[in-house]
């Protein structure tokens, strides 16, 4: 099956999904974001609205203002103009509580990892992330960056419950819970963040393309970051890269 | 001010609306109606605009009231309505008085109803709409199904005529049509003509986010995990069990799992009001044919209210003798 890329594809009648491989790769993800800006910035009419992966940039589009096969030589044309990094990179620094009841796999990794709890929070931490998508759940952040050693496996059969804050791992992807719901990935540890917050006025905190850290904390921190969360504040302020 | 009782709710009643719009990017589900067109024919029989909020319902309705006079309308399918015990028509508005108890059953030949009252179910919205996404508990009545004395606002609305259909609502006969892709070359020729040749049942396993298929098992030649992309309504992805999900209304924004085909917009309604057990089959088109019937289904939907009349003053008296 050689595929060449980018290549753009049908999906239905609405939407168009532009690939730029097949594969995770931070310069592929830094195009799909650029190109997000730019049709953010200088919109076309039948594009109703864009999707950002991994990989990819999903366009959904109103056939009656433009048709496919229209629109398609403009969003080539888009993708030839398209200039990664014209936006500037923001980090967030998030605080994590590592182990406790939220992080419930901290110890069984380890011990798969040959490392220490400390050890193990020390690699996570040390680590600079990188967001390339939000997807699968309002806000949920999937995260590149995850040091080698921690890349481990999903568990064959998901939880029923995991507490939004929780912090994930997901094969070669590191994640942090916008709310709570079943999965599959293992958790180390909980951020006192809320990622999505539908009443306060910016209710997500994260973008496709922000670059993230982790900042151990202890929990006495926690509870003060808790409760302003609670109370909607802004935890964290974004730093330039 | 204008309230609306529910003395008693079915297994799932939902406040839905149009749904969200633009937040997919930030992994927010648009929700909205199972079946749209169903939706907007109920809000234009109570002379409602298309953006206001109604309830949607699988399985019985529920039992209503209210506290002031309003109009309603139930759609989606042949159903069972009585207001205080006498029998009333669906795809057509009623009246509703302080004090009438209006029953409500369940789809006869269809899965999804659509109840709407004159001035629309005024919950407040969030992220931008009143539908509720009940996965992540967002919208409608703190994000979740209605039940027996739960309350909901209507909004204000003038009185007015009585309407019904000039000439009746038909939904498409015949398979349901998909586009190939985005992730067709996944799937060998073989398995495309067990999807194409080969009847499909529909499973009782569906809710408002997917509807899962029995039939033949589709594998991927290409391998059933792929970098998560962009999913739209009618998607139809394909896991390691071979069997086909297509992501309804409330689908998550991204998925893994490889796409065979999308479902044509114009069928996906369809789909979602094809009882649990009936078989069905899939057509490949072109995705500009599949634009050229969505444009149609726009504009029969446009006629079909633009023909929407004030119910002769006799027909509430022939259904009376009727009784």
């Amino acid at each position: 099956m050689p595929v060449t890329y980018p290549r753009i594809v049908a999906c239905g009648d609405s939407a168009l999904s532009i690939e730029l491989s097949d594969e995770i790769d931070e310069d592929v993800n830094a195009r799909v974001i650029a190109l997000a800006a730019d049709l953010a910035e200088r919109p076309i009419d039948a594009v109703v609205e864009t999707v950002p992966t991994y990989r990819s940039l999903l366009v959904l589009y109103d056939p009656s203002l433009r048709r496919a096969q229209a629109l398609r030589l403009e969003l080539e044309a888009r993708l030839r103009a398209a200039v990664p990094g014209s936006r500037a990179a923001r980090r967030f620094v998030v605080p994590v509580v590592y182990g406790g009841e939220a992080g419930l796999d901290l110890a069984e990794l380890g011990d798969m990892k040959g490392l220490s709890a400390d050890e193990l929070v020390a690699i996570h931490a040390a680590g600079e992330y990188r967001v390339y998508m939000i997807g699968f759940a309002p806000g949920f952040a999937y995260l590149g960056g995850l040091p080698e050693i921690l890349h481990t496996p999903r568990l064959a059969t998901p939880r029923q419950r995991i507490e939004a804050g929780a912090i994930g791992i997901g094969g070669k992807q590191a994640s942090i819970n916008s709310v709570s719901g079943p999965s599959g990935w293992r958790f180390i540890g909980r951020t006192p963040l809320r990622l999505f917050d539908p009443s306060r006025s910016e209710p997500f905190l994260l973008s496709a393309g922000d670059h993230v850290r982790f900042r151990p904390i202890e929990p006495a921190e926690a509870a003060a970051l808790d409760a302003a969360s609670v109370a909607g504040k802004t935890v964290v302020e974004p730093e330039p890269v | 001010m204008t309230i609306l009782l529910i003395s008693q709710a079915g297994p799932m009643v939902t406040v839905q609306d149009r749904g969200r719009k633009g937040l997919l990017h930030a992994g927010v589900s648009g929700s909205g109606p199972m079946d749209g067109p169903s939706m907007d024919l109920a809000n234009a029989l109570v002379g409602n605009g298309p953006d206001d909020a109604v309830l949607e319902f699988a399985g019985p309705g529920g039992v209503f009231e209210v506290t002031e006079p309003v109009r309603f309308a139930v759609t989606g399918g042949a159903v069972d309505i009585r207001i205080d015990g006498a029998a009333a028509f669906p795809w057509e508005s009623h009246h509703l008085l302080p004090g009438q108890r209006l029953a409500i059953g369940a789809m006869r030949d269809a899965v999804w109803g659509y109840l709407a009252f004159s001035g629309g179910i005024g919950t407040p919205p969030v992220l931008g709409a009143r539908a509720t996404h009940l996965r992540s508990g967002l919208g409608g009545l703190d994000g979740r199904r209605l039940g027996a004395n739960d309350r909901l606002l209507l909004g204000e609305a003038p009185a007015g005529p009585l309407l019904a259909f000039r000439r009746f609502w038909q939904r498409a006969r015949g398979p349901i049509r998909v586009v190939p892709g985005p992730q067709d070359d996944y799937f060998d020729q073989a398995t495309w003509r067990a999807f194409l040749d080969e009847p499909f049942i529909v499973s009782p396993s569906r809710d408002r986010m997917a509807q899962i298929l029995d039939g033949p098992r589709l594998p991927a030649v290409g391998g059933h995990d792929i970098v998560s992309d962009g999913t739209v309504a009618g998607s139809i992805q394909v896991p390691a069990s071979g069997r086909p999900i297509v992501l309804m209304a409330e689908r998550q924004s991204t998925g893994g799992y490889p796409k065979i085909a999308t479902v044509a917009s114009v069928d996906l309604p369809r789909l979602a009001q094809t009882p649990s057990g009936r078989a069905i089959r899939f057509a490949a088109i072109s995705q500009e044919e599949a634009e050229d019937l969505l444009i149609a289904g726009r504009r029969t939907l446009r006629e079909a209210v633009a023909g929407i009349v004030e119910k002769p003053a006799s027909a509430d008296l022939s259904k009376e003798a009727r009784r």
